[in-house]
């Protein structure tokens, strides 16, 4: 009996089957992404001059890391066993990967900030996905700031790089530039799931994020062994642009892996994203049973 | 089937809450903010939800909207489990929070309502004739190319409520909508309310501790403490069941022996200053008015009964009824 009420009440002509299955849900999901970006944006524009300043203001400081390397091979020249130019290249491809990933879901930090002051709930009466609000709330044009700057080392390496070019080579640079962009919004998801349980965490997240960034704008050979397995087989930011990207100079690995792990970056930047929409999920049912 | 348009059935929800005991040692408690509620709400109804702070109310809430899941019991609303199909039922609900808004914060109040047009897929013709209606009813015209937190909280309040209406949902939750406004923006709110749900036949559910919102609002109340309903029916039969009093705080010119003015009887006296109570059903004005005339008045006010005080009184009554039988 009541299975026959509820079918009567629940008006089955206006929700045809499969309007809530996966594919229309990342559909409605990147839909709902645009529109509430797009907002953001018409926003800012309201305010050119601000906006201008605020994105040079973007490129100027995350600039200075790339400074910082240019006043160290003031005094030397190698680091690591690297050239300038080398460096640059691995500097460039993680700077874009990462500001992409920033630009589109930099926002995702604040997820603690909603799960603690309650905001989170009003995202959860809307009809569309709670991700894709999360990572499109106050999206922030100015981040294109970090990305310029970071296709400006990209350039300047590819103009200078002693290297015997072939078309393989040529292509990883863009598959570089977007498994890795790939990945880190798979840190950035992650990062937040975690945040569900840990609502604090957010510098957690940016250690793993911004910290990450940092680490791969250096040459693996600086650091320990020990570091590098941890960013190779558990969060496997080496594939953003260390294995690739010594692919492309004809450098040996760090760690004794054999030469196909430099085409691996696209499969493991499908399955970073799996893992974290799975932790995403995991979090969120969290929410709902616990509330904040 | 119309009857049931909302339905509990032996709805739980246990939260684990831990607490730090020691340095790393926690101590876990389980707390039933919902201990079995069950009851039924018609389409078109107006019922007042209302208990005291930390009674279980805005986890209903809640829980039929599907932002949480229940630990146990049945719940439907309009023939969907909420829980599960959250974002189905999101078309067909409005949800206004007193204490957070669902409006973008730094944008126009005119941006949001744009946002959620495209969000809902409200045809264009209808969100025409909502946004018009809204804007014109809760006076919102001057304040649409206002960024939402330059609002002030009863202005934001209407800005909320309009955001709630746009795709004209079939049932309108309402958590705390009067906390923190004013007198007139509290009268503007209840007004437009009492409208949607005469005129359009919204089905509203608005949970509060003013009790002055029920009186002018709902024909029905339910009281909802420790989790646990502990009254459903029509709003006099909760006078009945808790006789509630209002009081009246008189200040005099002097000290004076307490006032004489039956059905009040004075209940403190400080200085020139007396507490009157008087029945919550009895007008307030002839009293005045017999007051003013007979002792020498400085100032005056009227304090309502607290929900906390007629919840009191009803376990008073329990406890006797209880002894008596």
């Amino acid at each position: 009996m009541a299975d026959l009420d509820e079918r009567a009440v629940a008006r089955p002509a206006e929700d045809p089957f499969g309007e809530y299955g996966v594919y229309s849900r990342v559909r409605d999901g990147l839909r709902a992404y645009r529109m509430i970006a797009a907002m953001w944006i018409r926003s800012t524009m309201a305010y050119r001059a601000s906006f201008a300043m605020t994105t040079f203001g973007n490129f100027a400081a995350t600039s200075f890391d790339f400074v910082a390397i240019l006043l160290m091979f003031s005094q030397v020249d190698e680091l690591g066993g690297y050239a300038l130019p080398e460096i640059a290249l691995l500097y460039g491809t993680s700077a874009v990967a990462f500001g992409l990933a920033d630009l589109l879901i930099g926002s995702m930090d604040r997820l603690g900030h909603r799960v603690r002051d309650g905001t989170l709930d009003t995202l959860l009466v809307r009809p569309v996905p709670v991700l894709a609000q999360v990572a499109a709330d106050k999206f922030a044009l100015r981040r294109l700031g970090r990305v310029t700057q970071g296709l400006f080392v990209l350039g300047y390496a590819l103009a200078t790089l002693d290297v015997a070019w072939t078309p393989v080579k040529v292509l990883m640079i863009p598959l570089m530039v977007a498994s890795g962009g790939l990945i880190f919004c798979a840190v950035f998801v992650g990062g937040a799931a975690f945040q569900f349980v840990a609502q604090d965490a957010s510098e957690v997240q940016n250690a793993f994020t911004y910290g990450g960034v940092t680490l791969l704008q250096y040459p693996p050979s600086v650091f320990a062994k020990d570091l590098l397995r941890g960013v190779t087989f558990l969060l496997p930011l080496a594939f953003v642009n260390w294995l690739p990207g010594l692919y492309v100079l004809g450098r040996p690995y760090p760690l004794d892996l054999p030469t196909w792990v430099a085409f691996a970056p696209p499969l493991v930047a499908v399955a970073c994203c799996a893992l974290a929409g799975v932790a995403w999920r995991a979090g969120l049912r969290t929410y709902r049973s616990t509330g904040s | 089937m119309n009857d049931r348009f909302i339905e509990l059935d032996r709805i739980e929800k246990v939260f684990d809450v831990r607490k730090k005991t020691g340095f790393l040692r926690r101590e876990r408690r389980e707390v039933r903010a919902v201990d079995s509620i069950s009851f039924t709400v018609a389409r078109g109804e107006m019922v007042g939800y209302i208990g005291p702070n930390g009674a279980g109310k805005s986890t209903t809430i809640k829980m039929l909207t599907g932002i949480l899941t229940p630990s146990g019991g049945r719940l439907r609303v309009a023939g969907i489990d909420p829980s599960r199909e959250r974002t189905r039922l999101a078309r067909r609900i409005g949800v206004v929070f007193g204490q957070r808004t669902t409006l973008w914060w730094d944008l126009p109040l005119i941006d949001s309502y744009r946002l959620m047009h495209r969000m809902y897929r409200i045809p264009d013709a209808r969100y025409r004739e909502n946004l018009g209606r809204c804007v014109e009813l809760l006076e919102l015209g001057a304040l649409l190319d206002v960024p939402v937190r330059q609002l002030s909280l009863g202005q934001r309040m209407r800005g909320d409520i309009a955001a709630a209406l746009l795709h004209d949902p079939e049932v309108l939750y309402l958590d705390e909508p009067t906390i923190g406004l004013d007198v007139i923006s509290k009268a503007k709110v209840r007004e437009f309310l009492k409208d949607l749900n005469t005129e359009q036949g919204t089905t509203v559910l608005l949970t509060t501790h003013d009790l002055q919102d029920i009186e002018q609002l709902c024909r029905r109340v339910m009281v909802i403490d420790h989790g646990r309903l502990m009254y459903d029916g029509p709003l006099t039969g909760l006078h009945e069941v808790g006789e509630s009093e209002r009081t009246l705080v008189v200040d005099l010119e002097r000290e004076l022996p307490p006032i004489e003015a039956a059905p009040a009887r004075v209940v403190r006296v400080e200085g020139p200053r007396q507490w009157l109570a008087f029945p919550a059903s009895e007008s307030a004005a002839p009293l005045v008015a017999r007051i003013a005339s007979a002792y020498p008045l400085v100032d005056l006010s009227v304090r309502e009964p607290d929900i906390e005080a007629v919840i009191a009184q009803m376990y008073a009554q329990q406890a006797v009824s209880n002894a008596v039988s």
